[in-house]
């Protein structure tokens, strides 16, 4: 079969597409994109999280069938050009990444979280972030990126 | 002598940004950028043009013999290109780290539910996968062996020609039958599930066949050189032919310092001509990597009415599985580190590992000491509550200082700061209690948004526990790292790079490699030159080792580079300075400034040099007694959890978890608390929720969905206090890290629970239906000093 949709921002075609294949098959296989992450494959993990449509959706769970001319954002479309997403830029310093395979797909659960509640208190952080599993940090600096991508989209607000 | 006129100055601003990035400064990891952009190549992300896919046919019986195998029906499937069995590996079919006792694919016998039987090699996953289904194994099943002490009786079939026994440790200390002295005695069984390192990036690999025969592995691994050296067994091969490099890997937790799939990938694609790419997906990974040894446990120790240990007898059985990967290690670890960080003049431990017909077992953070740990840390809580003193104090009054002797007779000779982790975090303060009566945030509640509480039936307890754990490879092994270091100028700028062996898992070792050859050779910019088999092992990227080894040896590498640049500074000068060195980028002099910019002494020339560096060495324990000189090095930690539960539904929250660690040198602060934060989280997730369950050899729950490891939910905001005393012993007067957090978190969170219940819970991970069940182990309430109902 053939998919096409649009993928950040641009109009991507994959032929050839087996019944069974995911969204995250088609992106990491057959698009070239394979910053979202294939660590469980069955929605538990939510390495793979995508926009779709807007709403944040484990790619794995996604028939790649159902992307058909819909709009998908993956953590590659989060960057302009060379700048980080504030987002992308508070896990790097905030130590939130180790081994990075749990990174693609918390960051944007992050910024959909973002995008909905500009100061989140971190009981609604844990909330939001519960979908995403990391076995290396422990999340402590992962609260610490997101308070600090708060700060500074506040202070971006603010300035 | 005149001196020499001062022709360039310091700048500054490269001297600032040089210390700031140097050991002792938490700088920016250089894989985060590509990390969170999702451009960073991990094992999984390989991709080449013409690759083949290749998957595994595992067996689905625990034990059975193999009559015979039918591949036709499977190599005749379109798009397949290749069916390999045992009998297409041309070299040896045995590898394993420690005993070569397994077989790259299975000959007559399987001994576990998940062995590698066959390997299909096809131009998509699922056409191979389907083909791996068309292959016919004819199975005779056999009964599996399942129970660690049953494989020791004499009547127990042998799983290998040896026997089943793969190590018994020996611990005697002092008297062997020291009763008498002893005011009581207390007594305790305990048990350790199998928990999994669950590392998110699946095991992964890309082989290529090379132009001479040879074969290029790119993979996932955490010890390059171990690979190629058994992958070389097996294909018959010199080490010349076969070249590994890292891919980025994504977590390994002692997950990867097993083979997995890097000797099936190389077979196919020799076999092929193709490059061939294996990846695992998320069930298979649980049977495609060893987990932590499930143990069980016997305890006795004596003691005086003011809580000092007179003596310990204690038995140990660790369920080494189906091959014995790095039971013997494991073994040693859990015996010679049985007891804990404390002082006992008499000593009588058995550990034994085993073979069974269970899931292999072998590496995971801990590595022995955290099965002991729960046994250890339950007695002293037990030893505090029969002789009603505070469980620090206990613990306290037999606590292992600098200058005590250890259970395998080796003298300790940096600081043990054990009684000081305890008492500062008992000085910590406590979390505040839930505001009772009133409204209640759900989120904060066991159970949590499934509205199973209001705070009715919810109970507050607190535990303590300390731990340790020896840094390094022990018992003799001969533990080295190799660094090659370059100082030369490019694009104008001294830049160093550096090449070893030694796999970055996520750790930050790159980082940490960087910020020596920074403070060492006084330069800004550092390349760290990918890892691969060109240059000299690195060593594991276990046994929190690598700061220290790997750091040891880059350190040596940069003095040797630099010796050699001021040896050229002094010969230009035409006069030797003994206060030389290399600062901001300039070669400056203590007593007289700075001397030469380090970009000009250079010039075209590039000072290179390789070092093989070494601990100081270790010694193997006696057989009999389990003396000697085992252990280059110990590190501690303690931790204090707070947890509520909710004794009705059995369900647990924790709610902090304080950790105070001594790391000797923080090299990396940040890094550091990364290692103590995610080190706890597992020691949690063994406590409360992580295992492999397995029946009849059979593992009941390969998945995410019923395997469970800690969410941000679970894991608990974390008070830290990081103690530097150097080790003079080692590097900077580091120590290591990364394990000694998982080994001391769990324990305290099981006294906590059963400080909250009064309980006394023996087996981790709890259950609910341990908490709820009546009668469960003694169902006497003890230790509720740490009691505090609300709701």
């Amino acid at each position: 079969m053939r998919v096409t949709c649009t993928v950040n921002g641009e109009r991507q075609q994959a032929d050839d597409v087996r019944e069974g294949e995911s969204l995250l098959y088609v992106l990491r296989e057959r698009m070239g994109l394979p910053g979202s992450k294939n660590a469980c494959e069955q929605g538990e993990c939510g390495s793979c999280t995508v926009y779709l449509d807007g709403a944040p959706v484990c790619a794995c769970l996604v028939a790649a069938g159902q992307a058909q001319g819909r709009d998908v954002v993956t953590v590659e479309g989060l960057t302009e050009g060379e700048d980080l997403d504030p987002v992308q830029e508070a896990f790097v310093e905030a130590g939130a990444v180790q081994c990075g395979f749990c990174t693609p797909g918390l960051v944007v659960a992050t910024h959909d979280l973002l995008r909905r509640r500009r100061r989140p208190d971190d009981t609604e952080v844990r909330e939001a972030l519960a979908g995403n599993l990391c076995r290396c940090t422990g999340y402590e600096k992962i609260l610490d990126a997101v308070r600090l991508a708060a700060d500074r989209a506040a202070d971006r607000v603010a300035g | 002598m005149t001196p020499t006129p001062l022709s360039v100055t310091v700048d500054e601003g490269t001297r600032v940004a040089i210390k700031h990035q140097g050991i002792g400064s938490s700088p920016v990891r250089p894989d985060g950028t590509l990390k969170v952009r999702g451009e960073f190549a991990y094992a999984s992300d390989l991709w080449m043009e013409d690759m083949l896919c290749g998957v595994t046919l595992r067996s689905p019986h625990p034990y059975a013999r193999i009559r015979s195998i039918d591949i036709g029906e499977a190599l005749a499937t379109p798009g397949v290109y290749a069916v390999l069995t045992h009998e297409d590996v041309p070299g040896q079919n045995r590898y394993g780290l420690e005993h070569a006792d397994q077989p790259v694919l299975a000959e007559d016998v399987v001994r576990y539910q998940g062995e590698p039987v066959a390997v299909v090699a096809a131009d998509h996953p699922e056409i191979a996968r389907r083909a791996a289904g068309k292959i016919t194994v004819d199975y005779e099943v056999l009964h599996p062996l399942t129970d660690a002490r049953a494989a020791l009786e004499p009547s127990a079939p042998r799983l290998h020609d040896g026997g089943n026994l793969v190590r018994h440790l020996k611990i005697r200390k002092g008297d062997h039958d020291p009763q008498p002295e002893a005011d009581a005695v207390v007594v305790g069984e305990y048990s350790v599930g199998m928990q999994d390192q669950a590392f998110l990036g699946p095991e992964s690999g890309l082989a290529v066949p090379s132009g001479d025969g040879g074969v290029e592995l790119h993979v996932a691994t955490q010890w390059l050189h171990a690979d190629q050296k058994q992958i070389c067994t097996a294909l018959g091969l010199p080490p010349e032919m076969v070249r590994l490099t890292l891919s980025g890997v994504g977590g390994a937790f002692g997950g990867r310092e097993d083979l997995s799939m890097h000797i099936h990938a190389c077979l196919l694609a020799r076999h092929t001509g193709n490059p061939v790419k294996m990846v695992y997906n998320r069930e298979e990974s649980f049977f495609g990597h060893v987990h932590r040894h499930p143990a069980t446990m016997r305890y006795e120790h004596g003691v005086k009415r003011d809580g000092t240990i007179v003596y310990v007898r204690a038995e140990l059985w660790l369920d080494g599985g189906a091959y014995a990967s790095t039971t013997n290690a494991v073994t040693g670890n859990a015996g010679t580190m049985g007891i804990g960080p404390y002082v006992v003049p008499n000593v009588h431990l058995d550990c034994y590992g085993v073979y069974t017909n269970n899931p292999p077992c072998g590496a995971m953070r801990g590595f022995g000491a955290v099965q002991a740990a729960f046994a250890y840390e339950s007695q002293l809580d037990k030893i505090a509550d029969e002789l009603g003193l505070d469980p620090v104090e206990v613990r306290c009054r037999n606590a292992m200082e600098q200058g005590s002797e250890a259970p395998t007779g080796q003298t300790v000779d940096s600081p043990a700061p054990v009684a000081e982790l305890l008492r500062r975090l008992q000085a910590m303060p406590l979390p505040p209690e839930p505001a009772t009566p009133g409204p209640v945030d759900l989120r904060d509640l066991p159970g949590g948004v499934s509205n199973t509480t209001h705070g009715e039936g919810v109970v507050r307890g607190i535990g303590y526990a300390v731990g340790y754990k020896n840094v390094g490879f022990s018992e003799g092994f001969d533990d080295y790292s190799t660094a090659r270091v370059r100082l030369e100028v490019v694009g104008g700028e001294p830049t160093a790079t550096v090449h070893t062996a030694a796999a970055e898992v996520g750790q930050g070792l790159i980082t940490v490699e960087q910020q020596i050859c920074r403070t060492e050779l006084g330069v800004e910019r550092v390349v760290v030159h990918p890892k691969d088999t060109r240059v000299g092992s690195g060593g594991s990227t276990s046994a929190s080792r690598q700061t220290y080894v790997t750091g040891g040896a880059v350190r040596a590498a940069c003095r040797k580079v630099r010796d050699r640049v001021l040896g050229v500074v002094q010969q230009r000068l035409g006069r030797t300075h003994a206060d030389l060195r290399l600062d901001g980028g300039k070669v400056v002099s203590d007593a007289y400034g700075v001397l030469a910019d380090l970009a000009d002494v250079l010039r075209g020339e590039a000072f290179e040099e390789t070092v093989e560096w070494r601990h100081r060495p270790t010694q193997p324990v006696d057989p009999e007694t389990g003396q000697g000189f085992a252990h280059v090095q110990y590190a501690y930690s303690a931790h204090r959890a707070v947890v509520d539960v909710d004794v009705d539904l059995g369900l647990i929250k924790v709610v902090e978890l304080a950790c105070v660690q001594d790391v000797g040198k923080a090299i990396n602060p940040q890094a550091v608390t990364g290692q103590i934060e995610g080190g706890t989280a597992q020691g949690l997730g063994l406590a409360v929720m992580e295992e492999i369950v397995v029946e009849n050899g059979k593992i009941m729950n390969p998945s995410f969905t019923d395997y469970l490891i800690p969410t941000i939910l679970d894991m608990p905001p974390m008070r830290i206090e990081v103690l530097e005393y150097p080790d003079p012993h080692a590097p900077y007067g580091l120590r290591g890290v990364g394990e000694p957090p998982t080994i001391s978190s769990g324990p305290a969170v099981l006294q906590a629970i059963r400080a909250a219940t009064g309980r006394w819970l023996t087996r981790v991970p709890v259950r609910p239906e341990h908490i709820i069940e009546t009668g469960f182990g003694t169902a006497s309430h003890r230790g509720q000093e740490g009691r505090v109902e609300h709701g």
